[in-house]
């Protein structure tokens, strides 16, 4: 039986330019969440999201790079490279046709197509740059990926909205133990903080004008984020073979639909993903001692998660600690499950979990240890991370300590 | 008892209910008219498409927002109110 396990992560967020800096970030309790900053935003009701700062592309990337990379694809590119290098994994002519990425991601070059649009509605221009397709198209970040590293093998975008980064983990998951590949990079990302991608948002009326309060009683909603998170999942004995350090092993994952409706979440579906997850993983519900939420902040998500968490886990859902990160980092869409699964790893490799951070009032409807406001230091050993999406799809992993 | 506003709202609402706006009655409430919390969302955009008003309205609560959606009569006072406080 193959085994996949995790030797490289990279990440950008509100949290930092770093896997490092977002872990350190989530074990302070921070921040991320402030006034956005871009054009046209005082045309919007909803000001705040999780917007990565300090982001310099003329510096990491040249001018002709910078001409087929959207910000998503930036992104993805930046979490890649610190993956790579923290894996020390050299991509031979041996490796490379067994080398892939699969990456999540909802919105594609949203600042492309919002630029563009600008140009050819707004300013009545009738021509744009020659490059706007392959900068928007969704599956850029992971052929960009692709082409930089020389990776052959299976290569693709995922796009289940909330949940795209977790179903593109599983796949990437899955092909290793299908024995499709030895190597893949996998993760996220979103640029969606834009004028266009918050309007859109804006319709829905389900974002947050002040913070994300996660089970919270006094939750009002969701807060944006943006940016990306890249890992390197290996085969076990390839890992071994060349002494990689080893983060943690991935060791079960599931998805389901909930088939009933397209905004509002299922208790039922999100429960038969856990119990998926647990299953593949062959593990009991009781050995789980952290479950990074999907954790919105909306009225309903929370609620409904909760209730799932219950209904899985029975008694043992008093005794595990669930946080959510969004509170944080906000809610990177298509990028979110990848930036959350730093938070699994940490609580596994260093025994810290991430706080729920703007934690205000007890929630009856989600009476679980949400670890509020402070992070906490427990030894687990297994982990899960949830991810509900709009359209009903749930994808599940479970990470276990090695 | 029937006015400009009134009769505006009920062809807003009977448009997400799939009827006909004489059959929108003003004591009838969301349930009762079959509509969903996304058909909800949706009439609040008609309403403000159709009066030029922001309609202070959360999805994510609906019984918590200042707009009282009890039923057909009191949203028609509610957007009363709205056009009311309108500036000139």
């Amino acid at each position: 039986m193959r085994r996949v396990v995790i030797t490289g992560q990279g990440a950008i967020n509100a949290l930092g330019h770093t896997a490092t800096e977002t872990c350190t970030a989530m074990r302070e309790g921070r921040q991320g969440i402030g006034q956005l900053e871009f054009r046209d935003v005082s045309r919007l009701s909803i000001q705040i999201g999780g917007q990565v700062r300090g982001h310099d592309a003329s510096s990491l990337f040249s001018r002709q790079q910078l001409s087929l990379y959207d910000p998503n694809t930036q992104f993805a590119l930046i979490a890649a490279a610190e993956a790579m290098q923290q894996s020390g994994l050299q991509v031979s002519d041996e490796l490379a046709p067994r080398a892939g990425v699969i990456m999540g991601n909802s919105g594609g070059g949203l600042q492309t197509i919002d630029e563009n649009y600008r140009t050819v509605y707004e300013e009545g221009k009738n021509r744009v740059h020659p490059f706007v397709i392959p900068r928007l198209m969704n599956s850029a970040a992971a052929s960009h990926i692709s082409m930089t590293y020389g990776l052959k093998g299976p290569t693709f975008t995922v796009s289940t909205a909330c949940a795209s980064s977790n179903h593109a983990m599983g796949q990437a998951f899955e092909t290793i133990l299908l024995g499709n590949a030895d190597v893949m990079l996998t993760g996220g990302s979103e640029s969606m903080l834009v004028f266009g991608g918050i309007k859109a948002w804006e319709g829905l009326r389900v974002m947050s004008k002040d913070a994300c309060r996660p089970f919270s009683k006094n939750r009002n909603g969701m807060v944006q984020g943006e940016g990306a998170a890249v890992f390197v999942f290996e085969e076990y004995e390839h890992a071994r073979a060349r002494g990689a350090e080893i983060l943690a092993e991935v060791v079960g994952f599931a998805m389901t639909s909930d088939a009933s409706d397209i905004v509002m979440p299922s208790r039922e579906g999100a429960a038969r993903a856990m119990q998926g997850a647990l299953r593949s993983a062959s593990a009991n519900a009781d050995e789980v001692g952290y479950i990074n939420a999907h954790g919105t902040g909306t009225a309903a998500n929370d609620r409904s998660e909760c209730a799932a968490v219950r209904e899985v886990f029975g008694d043992h859902a008093d005794n595990l600690m669930i946080s959510a990160t969004k509170s944080m980092h906000g809610h990177l869409i298509g990028g979110t499950g990848a930036v959350e699964l730093l938070a699994c790893i940490m609580a596994l490799r260093e025994g810290v979990i991430a706080p729920t951070i703007g934690y205000e009032d007890p929630d009856p409807d989600c009476d679980l240890d949400v670890v509020p406001n402070e992070a906490r230091d427990a030894d687990v050993s297994l982990v899960m991370t949830n991810a509900f999406a709009f359209g009903g799809l749930n994808a599940v992993l479970a990470l276990r300590r090695i | 008892m029937s006015d400009d506003v009134t009769e505006k709202m009920r062809a807003i609402i009977a448009e997400q209910a799939v009827l006909d706006p004489s059959e929108v009655s003003m004591d009838a409430t969301l349930d009762d008219l079959g509509i969903d919390s996304l058909g909800l969302v949706e009439a609040v955009f008609a309403i403000e498409e159709e009066f030029d008003v922001q309609v202070p309205f959360n999805a994510n609560d609906p019984a918590d927002s200042q707009f009282d959606i009890s039923n057909v009569q009191s949203m028609v006072n509610a957007v009363k109110q709205l056009v009311a406080a309108k500036p000139d």
